[in-house]
């Protein structure tokens, strides 16, 4: 108590210094809590629209995943219906998880003959109904929310394609896409390089076909898959959005449709089947416990097929490449920061002891031991610290509350629609103590060195001192 | 009546009577200050006594050593050669930690610039040496305002250093190193930052505390008023004692 008593008021005893390395060590703590927060937001913003995309968890054949892409339906589940079943019936699967679908991948082709143009493309059969449950999942609290499926309510044969799925099939017009300029080879066919007649006469023709393609009519596409026995099947579809995928390459294969339609296109009236039986849970941190209880049940089902369970951090290596990254500028910030708090400090104590030497003897010359004199001095790096990092905390939620107030629009990665740029440092208790926890360590190491210096002084030549 | 003799070193030992003990005893001891390559001989093998209960001034031109010894004597400086007995312990013995605590326990400081903590008040600077023993609350509150009001300062408990005269601040550093109740008191040259009337003023505080307390002080000075308030001087010329002045012990 003595000690800190004296500690206190040697660090009020010059205000202007002591005040010098608070500010400094309090941006220094706001800087390291605001880019935490930062990235902390787009690692749930990642994880959240991942979440809502994919679930926690999938079921899938063991192969689906490395050589699944090539040939999907060769990877079907067999009886996924009793596989639901089963975990419906578990106690504590039935209460953890909030969506189970399944869902069955393909690849193909999607044209639209009436504008001459297909392309190959990778799709998803969903049941609708659980793609809307799984978008709402927002275990984070985020302020964006995701934009429901227009696939839920519609028609059997309704299908939703990427953005670049629908400007290739020419669907931009129906489908009311903004971002959809016309290609070179047809804006140079609008005809105002060609002599005035002929030219008349391609402009007819053009606001015809655009005229077809605006209609109703015009949204429907045909889609040709290769059926469970090899055979080529096809069957037309209307595409009642576009959805913008977030990636370029998946935005311009995308396609999804109700997963009846898909599976009777596939397996046509074979036993359907899916290649992925997609788990969301209530919370992220019931993953193991998920696995636990999924184990026996796939063991059991895995007779015949082997069967194995995906985690969405194994499906999306993106995701986890991206956080890894953040956590990787966070540390270096991190370091960076308490690099100059530790320089700041120290440079502070130092200028202390040098200032307090005849103290520091007199002190000695009085009784106190040298522990004494280094606990004293490491309590006034110690106090710097709490204050510096108490205060950078304080700092850190003022800004962070600004900036979230302005709302400003971004993208994160993985995102596609804008969502307001979020600094999280309220409630993000482990980040907080951790940062504190981390400055007030680096800032007593900073004093320990002097600490140990003062301690050291030989107690007639600290008393001599000038 | 004043008992002016020569330093004889075989002398000493018999001293310390049955009232007047022995509360220093330097034997021997030699004291060399290296700066850088240079070697300077500060003590060249001095014997002392200092009397129990009595006003000790150690007097000497400057460099002749006073401040080295009193250094040895206050168990803050260690001699290269020699026995130090401070209060009946060997202090060469000693480890830093256990120099401390006999410090704490058994020696008192006054310094010519005071040396409080300008971070505590007149009070806790007191305390301070209480506070280090452990004292409890109870016992500091009955002795600093005990001291304060012995040295004049009962009014001034809650002022900083910063705000008393250099008199008052250094009733203070008398009244800070009488806290724990000392064998022994030292003082380097107490009242030379002082103007004349305050420094006698000192000066008669501490031939007060010499006879109230029973505490011995030694201290080095130039002061003449000082010299002459003295129980026994020692005169120090070149690292060596050059006489002894002792005032004979009055009749029992």
């Amino acid at each position: 108590m003595m000690t800190l008593n004296l500690a206190v008021r040697n660090l009020l005893r010059n205000r202007r210094r002591s005040l010098a390395t608070l500010v400094a060590m309090a941006i220094g703590s706001a800087a390291i809590l605001l880019f935490g927060g930062f990235s902390g937001n787009i690692n749930y913003e990642m994880h959240t629209r991942i979440v809502q995309r994919g679930g926690h968890l999938q079921i899938q054949h063991r192969d689906f995943y490395l050589y699944g892409s090539g040939n999907p339906t060769a990877y079907g589940i067999d009886d996924y219906a009793e596989i639901l079943k089963a975990m419906r019936s578990d106690e504590v699967l039935n209460k953890i998880v909030l969506v189970a679908t399944p869902t069955l991948q393909f690849g193909g082709i999607a044209g639209n003959y009436a504008a001459s143009v297909s392309r190959t493309v990778v799709g998803n059969g969903y049941v609708a109904e659980d793609i809307n449950s799984m978008r709402s999942w927002n275990d984070f609290g985020l302020r964006s929310s995701a934009v429901r499926s227009p696939l839920e309510g519609s028609a059997a044969d309704s299908a939703v394609v990427g953005i670049g799925v629908a400007r290739v099939l020419q669907l931009c017009d129906a489908l009311k896409i903004d971002r959809c300029p016309k290609p070179e080879h047809e804006a140079k066919s609008d005809g105002k390089a060609l002599p005035d007649d002929i030219a008349q006469l391609s402009l007819q023709e053009s606001t015809a076909a655009s005229g077809a393609v605006g209609s109703s009519g015009a949204r429907r596409i045909e889609v040709l898959v290769v059926n469970s026995k090899g055979a080529p099947n096809v069957t037309s579809v209307d595409v009642v959005s576009a959805e913008d995928q977030g990636i370029k390459e998946l935005d311009e294969i995308s396609v999804i449709m109700h997963l009846a339609k898909i599976q009777q296109l596939v397996y046509g009236k074979s036993p359907p089947k899916v290649t992925s039986i997609i788990l969301q849970l209530r919370h992220s941190n019931q993953i193991a416990l998920a696995v636990e209880r999924l184990t026996p049940i796939l063991a059991k089902y895995s007779v015949r097929q082997p069967l194995a369970l995906q985690d969405f951090r194994a499906l999306n290596p993106f995701y986890v490449q991206t956080v890894q990254l953040f956590d990787t500028i966070f540390g270096f910030v991190f370091a960076l920061i308490g690099a100059i708090v530790l320089f700041t400090v120290s440079n502070t104590m130092n200028t202390a002891v040098v200032e307090r030497t005849v103290e520091i003897g007199t002190l000695r010359a009085i009784g106190l031991r040298r522990a004494g004199i280094r606990r004293l001095f490491v309590t006034e790096g110690a106090l710097l610290g709490v204050c510096g990092a108490v205060l950078g905390v304080v700092l850190a939620l003022a800004i962070s509350a600004f900036v979230n107030g302005l709302n400003i629009p971004w993208v994160p990665p993985s995102t596609v629609e804008p969502v307001p740029l979020t600094i999280l440092v309220a409630g993000e208790i482990k980040m907080i103590v951790g940062t504190t926890i981390g400055l007030i360590c680096i800032a007593i190491l900073s004093a320990w060195w002097p600490a140990y210096r003062a301690a050291r002084l030989d107690v007639v030549d600290a008393l001599r001192h000038v | 009546m004043i008992d002016h003799t020569e330093h004889d070193h075989s002398e000493l030992p018999a001293y310390p009577t049955s009232k007047h003990q022995a509360v220093a005893v330097l034997s021997h001891v030699k004291k060399t200050y290296h700066l850088d390559s240079i070697e300077v001989p500060v003590i060249k093998g001095v014997d002392i006594l200092v009397r129990h209960a009595r006003f000790t001034v150690l007097l000497g031109p400057s460099g002749s050593g006073k401040t080295t010894l009193l250094n040895m004597i206050g168990c803050i400086d260690k001699p290269d050669e020699g026995e130090i007995i401070v209060s009946n312990c060997k202090v060469g013995d000693l480890t830093d930690d256990e120099l401390s605590d006999f410090r704490a326990k058994n020696i008192g400081f006054i310094f010519q610039n005071f040396n409080l903590l300008p971070v505590l008040s007149a009070y806790e600077n007191i305390e301070y040496p209480l506070l280090l023993a452990g004292a409890s609350a109870k016992k500091r509150g009955e002795r600093v305002p005990r001291l304060l009001k012995a040295v004049g300062l009962a009014d001034k408990a809650k002022n900083l250093p910063g705000q008393l005269s250099g008199g008052q601040r250094q009733r203070v550093a008398i009244a800070r190193a009488l806290a724990r109740k000392p064998k022994l008191v030292i003082a380097d040259e107490p009242t030379a930052n002082l103007d004349s009337h305050t420094g006698a003023a000192i000066l008669s505080l501490m031939r007060k505390m010499v006879d109230r307390y029973e505490i011995s002080f030694i201290f080095s000075s130039h002061d003449p008023e000082v010299i002459k308030a003295a129980d026994d001087t020692i005169f120090l010329k070149d690292g060596l004692i050059s006489g002894i002045r002792r005032k004979a012990e009055t009749a029992q």
